[in-house]
């Protein structure tokens, strides 16, 4: 349940920004992240970003995470 | 090793080399005990074959840091009178399957009861702006879930959206694990910390553990690789005598966590003593609406009764996240109790131990 995943910011409006994990989005909120951009990357957990992540982390992360959904199959 | 981890070239090295270390090792009992304390660690643990590649090495003793099966059920129950009197449940999926005394929520929405599972918190605004009904958020989960909880109650009150309430049942680690140290003194060798409850709390809070105890600390990440640092650290740790608290998950990890999130939890929240299955009460272990926003808060909105009955049952879950015992040890496990039919919260939770066990265990 404590599990975060980075996704990458594609817009933002206010505290709401609409942001994207292996092509799925989902509407995340940003309010404790300051002056987030587009293109940048956030940590986010139940719909709510907790952290922003430099993008060669997120990167990283991701493709952990890539290798042990093709481990899987 | 299972082939989970072929495509991981840094991995079975960095594994060799831990066991390596291990067995130079000495005037140290082996197994060594290393408790994960995050559920999700488990999981990881038991899917990626740790638990058996280390089987002669390393005991992983399962640990608190899974939020439904810390919950009492006593405050299970609660959640069930709160059904049961009409109002309008929002909850993750997780609590759904968890039996209180009589009953589960599972069983309530059968009769007839309203529960909405949501993935974040926030989504309670919505059902509660499309209802006259009273709508309760029941609010578990730990460090990494409570910002988002302050977020839906700061929310709800900036918009006066007046009939959201949460039942407050979150709860925080650091002084968890301390009560679970002054009982298993001698019997902890190493501990993995949950990686992202220490996104939002850091490292900091864990110093006591190698200070005051002598205990070895990882913080680590949930990937192999991730789980491989974690333990060489703490091996590397017993072998120089040395413990510490070694953020091996600094990609995501910094050490004075998110300061953001904590301004966020401290102006909804205010520490206060709560209660775990298996362990009671224990002090300021974790959070509950502070004066200004207590108007949010369901045990003060709605008369909850309940009684607190003691059943006899053999379920062993609150050993299990104590680290005083595995699922193994239940004579319930995989027989009577099963995903399907759970009779604990070990084995309902996608977390819990006896869950992990079930699916991943040899
Ligand atoms: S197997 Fe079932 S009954 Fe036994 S400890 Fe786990 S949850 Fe409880």
């Amino acid at each position: 349940m404590c599990l975060a995943v980075p996704y990458r910011i594609i817009s933002k409006d206010g505290n709401k920004a609409i942001a994207d994990v292996f092509g799925m989005q989902k509407e995340i909120d940003i309010r404790i992240i300051e002056d987030v951009d587009v293109d940048e990357y956030v940590l986010v957990h139940a719909g709510f970003a907790i952290q922003r992540v430099s993008q060669e982390d997120a990167k990283e992360t991701l493709e952990l995470l890539t290798e042990l959904c093709e481990a899987e199959e | 090793m299972n082939n989970k981890f072929r495509n991981n070239p840094e991995l079975k090295p960095l594994l060799q080399k831990i066991k390596n270390v291990i067995a130079t090792l000495d005037g140290k009992a082996l197994p060594l005990k290393f408790m994960e304390v995050c559920g999700t660690h488990t999981v990881s643990i038991l899917k990626f074959g740790f638990r058996h590649y280390f089987k002669d090495s390393i005991k992983f003793l399962s640990g608190p840091g899974c939020p439904v099966c810390v919950t009492s059920a006593h405050d299970v129950d609660k959640i069930i009178y709160l059904a049961q009197q009409g109002n309008h449940l929002v909850t993750f999926g997780d609590l759904i399957k968890v039996p209180g005394t009589h009953s589960s929520l599972e069983r309530e929405i059968a009769k007839g009861a309203t529960v909405d599972v949501v993935y974040s918190p926030l989504d309670t605004i919505k059902i509660a702006s499309n209802t006259k009904k009273e709508v309760i958020f029941i609010a578990i989960g730990f460090e990494t879930t409570i910002p988002v909880i302050a977020g839906l109650v700061l929310d709800a009150y900036a918009q006066q959206i007046n009939n959201v309430s949460i039942l407050c049942l979150v709860k925080t680690m650091p002084n968890v694990l301390r009560f679970l140290l002054s009982q298993l003194k001698g019997e902890i060798d190493g501990m993995i910390m949950p990686g992202h409850v220490s996104v939002i709390i850091g490292s900091e809070p864990y110093e006591f553990v190698p200070q005051e105890y002598g205990i070895p600390c990882a913080i680590a990440g949930f990937e192999p690789v991730d789980l491989g640092l974690g333990i060489q650290t703490l091996v590397a740790q017993i072998s120089s005598r040395d413990p510490k608290v070694d953020n091996r998950y600094t990609r995501m990890v910094r050490s004075e966590g998110n300061r953001a999130a904590q301004e966020l939890i401290s102006a909804v929240f205010q520490e206060c003593d709560v209660s775990w299955r298996g362990f009671g009460s224990i002090p300021r272990s974790g959070l509950c609406l502070n004066e200004e926003f207590s108007f949010f808060d369901a045990e003060k909105r709605f008369r909850i009764k309940v009684k607190d009955e003691v059943v006899q049952s053999a379920c062993i879950c609150g050993d299990i996240i104590a680290g005083r015992k595995s699922p193994l040890d239940c004579t319930l496990f995989r027989k009577n109790c099963t995903p399907e039919n759970p009779i604990g919260p070990c084995m309902v939770s996608f977390e819990g131990a006896c869950a992990a066990y079930y699916k991943y265990g040899e």
